[in-house]
């Protein structure tokens, strides 16, 4: 029988790593600070650097690009590393290792590359323009990853043991303002949630959020203020943004025939754009009001309160947004 | 590995710098008559580079080849046919159509990584294999090269300097012909040897003269034996010339054309092969009859690559990932 126990976020991802790596002695942990008695800038991997110790859980030189590009060719040999990028902000220091060469590798000469890079992503916790970025849009926009950003502690395990499985090269964005501000049931054991299935956060019928990530609470906060309008908002968290699970979508859209897109990423040529572009091409007839976006602004993310707030998409925003969706 | 080669493998070497020489040639000439597709690469020049030292590596250790290695490809098992079909797109090919020329040429049954034309990416992915027989305790060792050009990027500092503190079972090769595209080298960088940069991240350097096929081969042979004792990474500089342009479609016009005579006296598949007949290692006659073999070897492989069928397009979509 399987014990249900209430877990952080953050916990929940340690616990992810512990299971895979007594598992599987395949499975190594890459990154900088991550060993050692210090575990990582947010302790994510202290875990298990206590657990399996250095040779598990290997600190690398601050060269992002040459531990990723490393961890394909551990991949390539049949092991399965886990890299952390302390934030997700520094994903941009290895992209060619990831966009060029590990997403096309299969394609090309059919070898998998199975790694994982955790990228400690989002903000709200003052942290400036370089450790607050959301940038899930540079790799959903490339073949041949695979995207996930789960929102919850039973899918931050769930699908960090699924996205180590996995054959292909998968990013999995940890969302930090939810380490430890947020607790959940997480099961034992070591059963993995599936890439690519949505979830419905809430039922509702006059209206659908499609979201993913720290937003998904906010949307549900939001859903909670509207019901009291008479107004029941249906949910989705996305949890895998490539592969998308639209049939979720289309399913919810055509019961609710209002769609709105809500991501803590910047709204231009965000996954919201392209989750908009569906839904009006695929769900047109369904549609009872156009599609709607929320997300950050076209800026670099700011770092006063004040300014970061403004950036921020809010509970509130959500409110206003579905009550002029329902007005429409 | 011993790092000197008795007379059969002092003529294995020649074998496979002349079949290498000869598919090089060949894809020039279709190339130039309009029977390619897209671009191609020769690596004239750079025969004993790629031969010497894919032959240098045992049979479990993993190389990582770029553009300009067609003797590494060959020497390590993979055939004229697939290489030629790869590089006309054929459904035969090793990528099946999808990677061009000699890009993407990677066989994990034959240890072989592809490579992406962001050249130094193979450094680091090399290391990881190397990384993941360091963590196995296996005793093999990773080998890729690089060129000139690539030796000024940050990836390839960066993956000296993690091999180095890794301590690494893995050897990099770089081929130093001195031109990166159409710039020379002294627009490239403010050294003379590019080896200097190896013990500057702790990793073992020496130059060989990229023409001498046994030269190349020994001291490859050497850093692979190093790493294999667990003693850690090394830099081999072998300096070399292109012959040719950066691809088919490049005359080279702003090499100065001495300096090509001066290097065309140093060819080395001819250099090698007259270093055995002078040996008496090889007599005229037998060597005619190679050249003829490579000759019959390749024509064999043009004619099943340009009769092998194209890829059907409703194909297009499987592959993008594993399962």
């Amino acid at each position: 029988m399987t014990e249900i126990r209430h877990l952080t976020y953050l916990d929940a991802i340690a616990e992810a790593l512990s299971v895979e790596m007594e598992r599987d002695p395949n499975v190594v942990v890459l990154g900088t600070d991550v060993g050692g008695s210090f575990g990582g800038a947010f302790k994510v991997t202290k875990r298990v650097a206590t657990q399996f110790g250095p040779r598990r859980v290997r600190n690398m030189p601050m060269t992002e690009l040459a531990f990723i590009g490393a961890a394909s060719g551990m991949a390539l040999m049949g092991m399965r590393p886990v890299v952390e990028v302390q934030f997700a902000d520094f994903i941009s220091t290895g992209f060619d290792s990831i966009v060029q060469f590990a997403a096309t590798t299969h394609y090309r000469w059919g070898a998998a590359v199975p790694w994982v890079i955790r990228a400690p992503s989002d903000g709200g916790i003052r942290s400036g323009p370089f450790h607050s970025q959301n940038p899930e849009a540079w790799f959903v926009h490339t073949p041949g990853l695979k995207v996930v950003a789960p929102a919850t502690p039973a899918d931050a395990k769930g699908m960090l043991l699924a996205s180590i499985r996995d054959d292909n090269p998968v990013i999995y964005f940890e969302a930090k303002p939810l380490y430890r501000s947020l607790k959940g049931p997480v099961p034992d054991g070591s059963e993995a949630i599936p890439i690519g299935v949505a979830r419905i956060a809430q039922e509702g019928d006059d209206v659908t959020i499609v979201t993913y990530g720290s937003t998904v609470h906010d949307s549900v906060q939001a859903a909670a203020e509207l019901a009291g309008d008479g107004v029941t908002v249906e949910v989705i968290d996305l949890r895998s943004l490539k592969p998308m699970d639209t049939d979720a979508i289309l399913e919810s859209v055509a019961k609710t025939g209002r769609a709105l897109v809500v991501h803590a990423a910047n709204r231009m040529a965000g996954v919201g754009a392209e989750i908009a572009a569906f839904i009006a091409e695929e769900a047109f007839g369904h549609l009872d009001a156009p599609v709607r976006r929320l997300g950050g602004m076209d800026i670099p993310i700011p770092f006063s309160p004040p300014l970061e707030d403004t950036y921020r998409v809010s509970a509130y925003d959500i409110v206003r947004t579905v009550r002029e969706m329902v007005a429409w | 590995m011993t790092e000197s080669l008795d007379s059969a493998g002092k003529l294995n070497l020649a074998y496979w710098m002349r079949l290498t020489r000869t598919l090089d040639d060949a894809l020039v000439a279709m190339w130039k008559q309009g029977r390619g597709v897209g671009g191609t690469f020769s690596g004239r020049g750079h025969e004993a580079i790629a031969v010497g030292a894919g032959y240098a590596l045992g049979p479990d250790d993993v190389v990582a080849p770029m553009h300009r290695d067609l003797g590494c490809y060959l020497v390590r098992g993979m055939s004229p046919e697939r290489i030629l079909a790869n590089q006309l797109g054929k459904e035969a090919g090793v990528t099946k159509g999808r990677d061009a020329n000699l890009h993407g040429l990677g066989d994990l049954s034959l240890n072989i990584i592809g490579f992406v034309s962001h050249l130094p990416q193979s450094l680091p992915v090399a290391l990881g294999a190397a990384m993941a027989f360091q963590y196995r305790e296996e005793p093999r060792v990773a080998l890729t090269f690089t060129g000139d050009g690539s030796s000024n990027t940050g990836l390839f500092h960066e993956t000296l300097n993690l091999a180095a503190v890794q301590k690494a079972p893995f050897v990099l090769v770089v081929e130093n012909n001195q031109y990166a595209y159409s710039t020379p080298l002294h627009e490239q960088m403010a050294i003379d040897d590019i080896v200097v940069r190896a013990p500057a991240h702790g990793v073992v350097g020496e130059i060989v003269d990229g023409n001498d096929v046994m030269a190349v081969y020994s001291a490859v042979a050497a850093a692979v034996a190093r790493a294999r004792r667990g003693d850690g990474p090394s830099l081999i500089e072998a300096k070399t010339m292109r012959m040719l342009g950066h691809a088919i479609h490049d005359g080279a016009e702003y090499v100065p054309a001495e300096l090509l005579e001066k290097w065309q006296q140093r060819d080395p598949v001819t250099l090698w092969e007259a270093a055995l007949v002078a040996e008496g290692a090889l007599s005229e006659a037998t060597l005619e009859r190679l050249r003829g073999e490579c000759h019959d070897e390749i024509e064999a492989a043009i004619e099943y690559a340009e009769r092998a069928p194209l890829p059907d397009p409703a194909t297009i979509g499987t592959g993008v990932y594993a399962t």
